[in-house]
């Protein structure tokens, strides 16, 4: 089962959670993936050894001007203006292609081929805790991150029974939606602010439409202002947890060490938080075998 | 000589629209004559990306040999360059005093794009 830990608006928290749920679960049982490509930092927690890198390419059109005859249906079915037609030249902007290969199937002259540019890379590595860590590392300068992000969700093997743990990178955009298109359930982390409710509001908006279940963590909760929960209550989303901002979890996270290790009465939450995510993950299994 | 200016309305006392790629209109003046004729560019208002590569088609079927605009960027300026079309930015105006300007030699050409790409 994958549980994501998205947000909406970026520094909630989402890292923080992800991580030391990882670390409170069982050991052997679950697997980590940081799919905030642009900037990943689930490693600086977690401190992999062994770390294989590979790096990844996307496919982007190849114009052989021999064998092109200007027809223009390259330029048709290219949403993007990714490859243009301009003064009897075919124009290619390789930093606009989405790679969907439709200019190379509908080129009845066979002039497109298949030529690729780096995304980035992507990395797997071990935790002395037990479980592994994929993630992908954006090129610098890079603005296509959903390929890179599609390739570290690949890693995911279903068959193997574990909790997927996976890092969602912040917004609402494509990068996001790619992230947790396929969640068994979606692990909001919420700040009690107008710009952390405006953006968790949004995040909730898409995950009903991809029809993925979720439950709120409230960090730094002690605003008391109320504006999550009454959101909560009115979106009828549990809150899962309640996290209270302290001066030493801030000094644990800039250390780069678990709060769970050296907190313990955060690591009761924590613990609070896994089992009740647990028990959402068995009520839908349930629910979904019901239904077949 | 005909040259396209990106304009914020339909007729030679608009107010030049600094935007290219997303200008509201492209007129297209003859130089000498001031008769011009005005290309919408609605269908590049709601282009998430790629308004540039677009807009620079437009001006390029339309036979300029100079487009006179406030803001070039990356892309918009590599299509236009493929096809000759000298850019001018940083100029505003109305349509009618940046071609009387352009005439008077007082606007310098372009040497490459004057702002970055962008991303929505």
């Amino acid at each position: 089962m994958i549980v994501t830990v998205a947000s909406g608006k970026g520094g909630t928290g989402k890292t923080t959670v992800a991580v030391n749920l990882a670390v409170i679960a069982p050991e052997g049982s679950v697997e980590v993936f940081d799919c905030d490509v642009e900037e990943p930092n689930a490693h600086l927690f977690i401190k992999p050894e062994n770390i294989v890198t590979k790096e990844i390419s996307t496919m982007i059109p190849d114009v052989d001007m021999n064998l092109c005859t200007l027809c223009g249906e390259c330029e048709k079915i290219c949403r993007f203006s990714a490859i243009t037609m301009i003064a009897k030249k075919i124009m290619v902007f390789p930093e606009m292609c989405h790679s969907c290969k439709g200019c190379s199937m509908v080129c009845p002259a066979g002039a497109i081929k298949e030529g690729s540019r780096v995304l980035g890379s992507l990395l797997t590595g071990q935790s002395s805790r037990g479980f592994n860590l994929t993630w992908g590392e954006l090129r610098v300068g890079e603005a296509m991150s959903p390929p890179l992000i599609k390739q570290v969700k690949n890693k995911i093997d279903k068959g193997i029974g574990k909790l997927f743990i996976v890092d969602a990178p912040p917004g609402t955009s494509c990068p996001a939606v790619v992230t947790l298109r396929d969640a068994d359930f979606a692990l909001l982390v919420a700040e009690e602010t107008p710009f952390g409710l405006n953006d968790l509001a949004l995040t909730v908006e898409g995950l009903k439409k991809l029809g993925v279940p979720m439950g709120i963590v409230l960090n730094r909760a002690d605003m008391e202002n109320g504006i999550i929960d009454d959101y909560a209550v009115r979106e009828n989303i549990e809150i899962l947890q309640r996290i209270p901002f302290s001066r030493e979890a801030a000094k644990v996270c800039a250390k780069g060490h678990f709060l769970v290790d050296e907190l313990p009465e955060i690591k009761a939450l924590f613990q609070d938080i896994y089992l009740k995510i647990i028990n959402n993950l068995n009520s839908i299994q349930k629910s979904d075998k019901g239904g077949q | 000589m005909k040259a396209a200016v990106s304009s914020s309305g339909k007729t030679l006392e608009s107010e030049l629209d600094p935007r290219f790629g997303r200008a509201s209109y492209f007129l297209i003046v003859d130089t000498e004559t001031f008769d011009f004729e005005v290309k919408p560019n609605d269908q590049n208002m709601n282009l998430p990306q790629g308004a540039g590569i677009q807009a620079g088609k437009i001006v390029a079927d339309c036979g300029v040999e100079v487009l006179i605009t406030g803001n070039c960027g990356p892309k918009a300026y590599n299509v236009l360059d493929a096809v000759g079309i000298k850019v001018v930015t940083g100029t505003n105006g109305t349509v009618r005093e940046v071609v009387e300007k352009f005439k008077n030699n007082a606007l310098q050409y372009s040497q490459g794009p004057n702002v970055e790409g962008h991303w929505v």
